[in-house]
């Protein structure tokens, strides 16, 4: 754990032999590691492996079963969240947690805004400090507009912005990446080397693993609880990474199988839902992975959103193997065959609160029954299956899912939808917050369900999974479809081309 | 937020633990009265007890499943009081009480589709909408029957609304209610529709996501808390040989009082039925106590409000103890 890079300056936080357990659960067993100011550092390891556990240790959530954290050098011991913001330790975590009809700068400044005499709330004050912030981090925000409607990636600049304003020397990221289009990434990484430069240290958690070459110095890798090196990133390849997190070789990241396309089995003719998308028509066929790409915003989700049956649609039709469905009843799209994967696994995929049975059986309400009344045995083994198909991580399946790690939820949501065993199957972001080997898992998956004649149509915003997969790509720009591109032809440039509406379709 | 999972698991133990806790209490409740209150054991308190009780008892199966789903319904009383003024009214004008019936109850699902409609195509709180409708009912009743009370309906009908199985305490409409309570137990822990309801009330977007007909179920939901409620207002009509508009007036305090005191979350998503019974016979129990100690109805009223407090606040208080602990076994 020596630093020969940087032989001078002493690490600002430490963890020694940190232990934690949840229950029969260890989430962290004698982990040790250093950050070291104006130096970004990455935390690497499968879904489960302990980073956000690790994480929250770090930021006073959690406290160790056993081990020190040191601040500087000299034990510290946070007895929550407040003590370490007051050591100069913030964290993002990766649902922002702002207040959606408060400003950007009374986030910001929630609780400790500039006075003026008798208390009165200084705004002009609080506006400035914010537009400083803002500026110290080369983004345009108008401090005085609510958080309500912010993209994620906006949001998570305010959450930066606050920490900033308490003068924070780490900074810690549990995947800002994960819901962030290209640009957006490149802005925050933007914002991070700013920080660097400033002195910060910086631990920075991804499943990207290209991010975290291109903006990290070190590298931490945690398996199933267990530290198992910290190391310059200099020198390595993608794939010594891997074979760390998963402690061996990996399986081909995009197993595609080429297969022959059947009939058409989702067909969208025409579809618009005004002011959000317009004149959208397309086939996917039995058999195929049709990709759909475009920008954050373009309106793909919104599409997703409205063949399922979620949001209404003004004008056209859908038709899922030759029954037209109904406008605004998801039901009725279950029942023909259709399956959706939101994109929000929190807030749409799942009941938080609810068991991991419970959650896979959601959706087998209507076959998990005998004489009318709940078949808790059918329900049980069915969500057991699927759960130990996607290698789900768990103590008990009937734990709720919230204290599961964020792949791991992800995985549920699968889960619970192939556990219907759709014929169309559309996936929103599939792989969003998933690590690599599970990456490489799902994509077995859907190349398998395509082969078994599933018509995939899959929402991404991660460009290789898109042209890794997919027989062909939708490209989505502005609400309309800009372009359709063959596997053949599809590259980075001829679908960013197509997002960016610089191409003709 | 960071730490939710960890809070979420305790209150989720703490609720399991406060409705078996509610059903203890119950039993310690009825054992000091036995043991304590003069006149509380006899055959014919525990009879007026017992149908004192019922009409909470009643509503609160729906309630309980309303709640549980996270919506709930003020306009129970009035709903129940304009059934038993519409039954007065159709009776003084010489209709047969076996068609009266059907029609007071088909009113109360019409009340009940009101509410859901309002709540699921508008969109409306239903916290906002049946407050509304509390009002707007009780007035029809007054308009329909005035001020008069209706007292001489069929003898073999009042007989079986206040009278008791041969020589024992029990009245015979507890042997309906019983039927309805194993069906609302039935319906609400095992089967889908039961299910579903935990579903929308823990997150009614994950539900509809599912692919629950989230709006559809509210609506039954709705109509069949208005059926239960004129079901009500017919028994209580009945029950004190009295058709008045202002019967069961304050009903719906007394029921959402109980079920949150059973440990039914007012955030939907949690509970059960057992503990919504239990919490509506410790009610009872208490209330029935306090008459027998001559304690004023408005007094009653004022305990009952409190109660209400403080079943909302029980399980907070018991969570963040639970949480100060965990936190202190974790330091
Ligand atoms: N509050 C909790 N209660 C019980 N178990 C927990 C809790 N928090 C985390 N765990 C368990 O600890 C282990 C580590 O979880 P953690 O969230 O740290 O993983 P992670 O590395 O961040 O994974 P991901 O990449 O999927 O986010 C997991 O097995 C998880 O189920
Ligand atoms: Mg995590």
């Amino acid at each position: 754990m020596t630093h020969p890079s940087d032989p001078g300056p002493a690490p600002v936080l430490a963890l020694k032999d940190i232990s934690k357990s949840f229950g029969a659960v260890r989430a962290l067993r004698d982990v040790s590691m250093e950050l070291y100011p104006g130096e970004v550092h990455a935390l690497a390891g499968e879904n489960g492996a302990g980073k956000s556990t690790l994480i929250k240790t770090l930021a006073g959530v959690h406290r160790p079963d056993a081990g020190q954290v040191l601040l500087d050098g000299a034990p510290v011991v946070f007895h929550g969240p407040g003590d370490a913001r007051d050591a100069g330790i913030a964290v993002i975590y990766q649902e922002p947690t702002l207040f959606p009809d408060l400003s950007i700068a009374e986030n910001i400044f929630m609780g400790r805004q500039p006075r003026r005499a008798l208390g009165r709330i200084d705004h002009k004050a609080t506006h400035s400090a914010t537009a400083a912030l803002m500026r110290r981090l080369g983004v345009e925000l108008d401090p005085d507009r609510p958080a309500r409607g912010l993209s994620i990636a906006d949001q998570q600049i305010v959450e930066i912005a606050k920490a900033l304003s308490f003068d924070a020397r780490v900074l810690i990221m549990d995947e800002p990446t994960a819901a962030l289009t290209g640009s957006e990434v490149a802005r925050l990484f933007g914002v991070v080397r700013t920080l660097r430069e400033q002195g910060a240290a910086v631990l920075f958690i991804s499943h990207r693993l290209e991010e975290i070459f291109q903006i990290c110095r070190q590298v931490t890798t945690l398996r199933d609880g267990a530290w198992i090196a910290s190391e310059p990133l200099e020198g390595m390849t993608e794939d010594d990474l891997v074979r760390r997190m998963v402690g061996r070789d990996l399986d081909e990241l995009y197993p595609k199988q080429d297969v022959e396309a059947g009939e058409v089995a989702l067909s969208v003719r025409r579809l618009t839902r005004e002011g959000v998308f317009t004149d959208v028509s397309f086939e996917v066929r039995h058999g195929e992975i049709v990709g759909l790409a475009g920008l954050v915003g373009a309106g793909r989700t919104e599409v997703a959103r409205a063949v399922f049956g979620i949001d209404r649609w003004d004008a056209g039709e859908v038709e899922v193997d030759g029954t037209l469905l109904t406008n605004g009843a998801p039901s009725t799209a279950m029942a023909a065959g259709l399956a959706l994967v939101p994109e929000d696994r929190r807030a749409q995929g799942l009941v938080m609160d609810m068991s991991i049975e419970r959650n896979i059986g959601l959706t087998g309400l209507r076959t998990t029954v005998r004489a009318g009344l709940m078949d808790r045995g059918a329900e049980r083994s069915r969500s057991l299956d699927w759960a130990v198909r996607l290698q789900v991580k768990y103590a008990r399946i009937a734990d709720t899912v919230n204290t599961l790690s964020g792949g791991n939820q992800q995985k549920v949501v699968l889960a619970k939808w192939l556990a219907t065993g759709p014929r169309v199957l559309i996936v929103d972001e599939p792989t969003r917050g998933i690590d690599v080997g599970t990456k490489a898992e799902v994509h077995r998956l859907l190349s398998e369900l395509a082969a078994d004649g599933v018509a995939v149509l899959m929402i991404s915003s991660d460009l290789p999974e898109i042209l890794g997969m997919a027989d062909r790509v939708l490209v989505m720009h502005e609400g309309r479809l800009a372009a359709e591109i063959p596997r053949s032809e599809a590259t980075e440039e001829t679908v960013m081309a197509a997002a960016t509406g610089r191409a003709a379709a | 937020m960071a730490d939710s999972s960890l809070a979420r698991a305790i209150r989720g133990a703490s609720l399991k633990r406060w409705d078996s806790a509610v059903g203890v209490l119950l039993v310690v409740v009825l054992l000091l009265s036995f043991g304590f209150v003069d006149g509380f054991g006899n055959g014919l308190n525990l009879s007026f007890l017992i149908g004192n009780t019922l009409p909470i008892a009643l509503v609160a199966l729906p309630m309980t499943l309303l709640v549980v789903s996270g919506e709930i319904d003020l306009s129970v009383a009035s709903t129940a009081g304009l059934s038993g003024a519409v039954m007065g009214a159709l009776w003084n004008q010489g209709m047969t009480i076996e068609v009266i019936i059907p029609i007071c109850l088909l009113l109360g699902v019409v009340c009940g589709l009101i509410n859901g409609l309002l709540v699921t195509r508008l969109g409306l709180p239903s916290l906002a909408v049946t407050i509304g409708t509390m009002a707007a009912y009780r007035g029809i009743a007054q308009i329909v029957l005035g001020s008069d009370a209706v007292t001489d309906f069929p003898t073999q009908y009042l007989d079986f609304a206040a009278g008791r199985i041969g020589d024992t305490f029990v009245p015979y409409a507890l042997l309906p209610f019983l039927v309805l309570l194993a069906i609302a137990v039935v319906v609400l822990h095992a089967t889908p529709f039961g299910r579903s309801l935990f579903a929308i009330g823990a997150s009614e977007e994950a539900a509809r996501f599912a692919g629950l007909r989230v709006k559809r179920q509210k609506l039954i939901l709705f109509a069949v808390t208005g059926l239960t409620a004129s079901l009500t207002g017919i028994f209580w009509a009945l029950h004190y040989a009295s058709a008045r508009y202002d019967n069961a007036t304050g009903l719906e305090l007394s029921v959402i009082a109980a079920v949150l005191l059973g440990g039914i979350d007012f955030d939907g998503g949690k509970g059960t039925l057992g503990g919504a019974i239990a919490g509506v016979f410790l009610l009872g129990a208490l209330q029935n106590v306090m008459s027998l100690q001559d304690v004023s109805a408005q007094s009653q009223i004022v305990v009952t409000g409190i109660l209400l407090v403080l079943s909302v606040l029980g399980p907070r208080v018991a969570r963040q103890v639970s949480l100060a602990r965990a936190a202190r076994a974790a330091g």
